[in-house]
């Protein structure tokens, strides 16, 4: 059960909105989707949904197009809220599970299920445009996930939901991961995508920058923070040879450095000035490789 | 299949449950009993108000036998003024007038030829009635006095007076007489509105729907899960079959009412409006044209609908469509009075005006068979064409968010359609 997506590219016109894009997700595997605003997410998904057709390459499922045929098996969270504003919760929900394939009483249960789950049963039969926006988010996540999809496409899952609904949320989705759904989320949050994804890609102006597993992203990357706290001025360690930047705290320091070696040469560097009370060698963040990945191409 | 029934039972049941729908659905048939009870209302109204206690009206007589005549005159026709002789001065009237003691004053007097010459006052012109009922009693005694002059007897008075006898007829007998013609001329006008407010009103309600989906972006929701065309068909027949359900309630309402009046004294519909020559075909063609109005501009409506992205967009959109409605309604207006002239006759092959303009010819003329159901033939086509294209442009339209306000966007919606 793998999505494949193999050297799409999307043009509207003359604007190459996703340029030769490629990557599979397992079954039972998490997919991560990074990128800034505009950078080519949102069409990449509405081409794996079939809403779009890509000008070039191909998107299967299990080796099968993606058609209307294959929409129960799918569920798709939108970026931006999709429910009528002044319908029912519960009648919504339950609209929404029909169109996916499910039968009436069905859908009925389900939508139950779920709002109990998601602590919002309560919100049964108020309009959604009486809810907040977090918990609309909710609803429409129930929409997404009520009908057991085999699929998920999921644009910023976690946007607009406090901390306790995002580990809610995250629970669910690791639900999904563990029966088995094959998963594909977007997010701003590294830490997110950090935290849940075995695989991910970093595209930016429709370009995949980078791609892979996590720990061979960070591997590739080349290069390790090394963390310093003493209580004099580290300032002058910046002009080692080998410390790409440095960030300044009022503890101290962190480092960006491109080998093991240089790490050294920092610590011995700083014990020559005192003694220091924190020393660590940190991977990169995903935060770090896509600020310095899409800093790069906007240089 | 399966989808289109649930996005149709979808789009149907939750305008149906709205609480507008049910005010306005109530208010409508309010309106139709209200409408049809009118002339007993005005009446109760017009006495509890006031309006009918009597008018006075002082009347300064130099010749002295014109009052007597008049109030005579007056009395005979029946209408309720009361005259006062009166013989104060000009002055003194006009300020009886401004204080509203009576409602107007006239001098009367014969001059040399023996003409009677009168002189109305009165605070406003506005009420006609009081005037032309005192110039016609007038006119009357003007006669008897002529006629006295010349010594002609009542008899010879009457015989100058007869009315002709104008009947019309036509050749064919196929024809519509006259009595058919002028029952057939309110039916069809009846029918027009009823046509010419369906079709703006539920047009207008499926854009709004089709742009309230797309800014609420449930859209992205629904296409991913069936396919736009089917989405947009099974909107076009939701909303339709709801305009069928209150215009029916509406039928209802309006038969109940006309039966109800026409029980009782001769007033309300009945007086002017007559069921009994109701001819079945004129109604079956209303009903065909009011399908084939509707699914043509609901089609248009759907796909201008998907254009914008902002519900606020929506009727600076379909402006242009409206206006096609109401050209239509217009041209069909003109020819109530002649439904046999030309551009009648060519403006009803026109698909965007057919619903109203041929629904007129076939109501108030004998067409050859041949002619509506060419028009007819001619709609369903256009509609096939509107349905196909519309669906190009939805697909790509429903997709499409940002400033879109023009029928530029066309092109760029059919465009992203296609990819």
């Amino acid at each position: 059960m793998a999505l494949q997506l193999e050297q799409v590219t999307k043009k509207f016109g003359g604007f190459t909105a996703v340029d030769r894009l490629s990557l599979t997700v397992e079954e039972g595997t998490m997919y991560g989707f990074l990128g800034a605003n505009g950078a080519g997410k949102t069409t990449t998904f509405r081409m794996i949904l079939g809403l779009l057709t890509a000008t070039e390459g191909s998107i299967a499922w299990n080796g099968q197009k993606i058609s209307y045929a294959t929409s129960p098996q799918i569920g798709y969270l939108p970026e931006e809220r999709g429910l009528y504003p002044k319908m029912k919760v519960h009648e919504q929900l339950v609209f929404l599970g029909q169109l996916r394939g499910m039968n009436k009483s069905d859908a009925k249960v389900a939508a139950l299920k779920w709002l109990e789950r998601f602590e919002v049963p309560h919100y049964t039969n108020k309009k959604v445009e009486e809810l907040s926006k977090g918990n609309q988010q909710k609803i429409q996540v129930i929409a997404a996930l009520m009908h057991d999809p085999k699929l998920l496409i999921l644009d910023e899952p976690f946007s607009g939901l406090d901390p306790v609904n995002v580990e809610m949320l995250k629970k669910a989705i690791i639900d999904f991961r563990n029966s088995g759904a094959t998963i594909l989320f977007s997010s701003h949050r590294m830490d997110h995508v950090e935290e849940l994804c075995e695989q991910l890609s970093i595209i930016h102006h429709g370009q995949q920058l980078v791609s892979g597993k996590l720990r061979d992203v960070k591997r590739s990357f080349g290069k390790q923070n090394v963390r310093l706290h003493a209580d004099f001025s580290l300032s002058d360690l910046d002009s080692i040879k080998g410390v790409e930047t440095a960030h300044h705290s009022l503890d101290g320091a962190v480092f960006q450095v491109d080998d093991d070696e240089v790490a050294n040469q920092l610590l011995q560097a700083a014990l020559q000035k005192g003694p220091i009370r924190h020393f660590e060698i940190e991977e990169p963040s995903l935060q770090d490789i896509f600020i310095a990945k899409v800093g790069e191409e906007n240089a | 299949m399966r989808e289109f029934w649930i996005i149709f039972k979808q789009s149907f049941v939750t305008k149906a449950k709205t609480k507008s729908f049910f005010i306005t659905t109530l208010i409508m048939v309010a309106g139709i009993f209200l409408f049809a009870n009118l002339p007993t209302l005005i009446k109760t109204v017009s006495n509890v108000m006031g309006d009918s206690k009597e008018d006075v009206v002082a009347v300064l007589d130099e010749s002295n036998v014109l009052v007597d005549r008049l109030e005579a005159q007056l009395k005979q026709s029946n209408e309720a003024i009361t005259i006062e002789r009166s013989d104060e001065t000009t002055a003194q009237l006009k300020q009886q007038v401004e204080d509203e003691k009576i409602n107007a004053f006239i001098e009367l007097d014969f001059d040399a030829s023996n003409t009677i010459q009168a002189t109305y006052t009165t605070g406003s012109l506005v009420d006609q009635y009081l005037s032309s009922t005192l110039a016609d009693a007038l006119q009357s005694i003007q006669t008897e006095v002529n006629a006295e002059k010349l010594s002609l007897s009542g008899e010879q008075v009457a015989t100058l007076f007869t009315p002709i006898q104008f009947d019309k007829q036509n050749v064919s007998a196929s024809a519509k007489s006259e009595d058919e013609l002028n029952s057939a001329r309110v039916l069809v006008y009846v029918l027009m509105f009823v046509i010419y407010f369906a079709v703006i009103i539920y047009s207008s309600m499926i854009a709004t729907e089709v742009a309230t989906e797309k800014s609420s972006r449930v859209m992205e929701i629904l296409i991913s899960s069936v396919s736009p065309v089917k989405h947009m068909f099974a909107k076009v027949l939701g909303i339709g079959s709801l305009g069928i359900v209150q215009i029916l309630i509406y039928g209802a309402a309006g038969l109940l009412a006309y039966k109800l009046t026409s029980v009782g004294e001769e007033n309300g519909f009945s007086a002017f409006f007559s069921l009994e020559n109701l001819e079945v075909s004129t109604l079956i063609y209303a009903v065909v044209f009011f399908l084939l109005g509707y699914f043509l501009y609901a089609t248009l409506a759907a796909l201008l609908g998907s254009l914008v992205s902002r519900t606020e967009d929506v009727q600076q959109m379909i402006m242009p469509m409206s206006l096609l409605v109401v050209a239509a309604f217009i041209i069909a207006a003109t020819g109530l009075g002649n439904p046999e002239m030309g551009y009648l006759k060519i403006a009803s092959f026109i698909p965007f005006f057919t619903p109203l303009v041929m629904f007129l010819r076939v109501g108030m003329l004998d067409l050859p068979l041949w002619e509506p159901l060419l028009s007819i033939a001619i709609m369903v086509v256009t509609i096939s064409i509107l349905g196909w294209f519309g669906a190009k442009v939805y697909r790509g339209g429903v997709l499409m968010y940002g400033p879109s306000r023009s029928l530029k966007d066309l092109k760029k919606a059919i465009q992203l359609g296609k990819e």
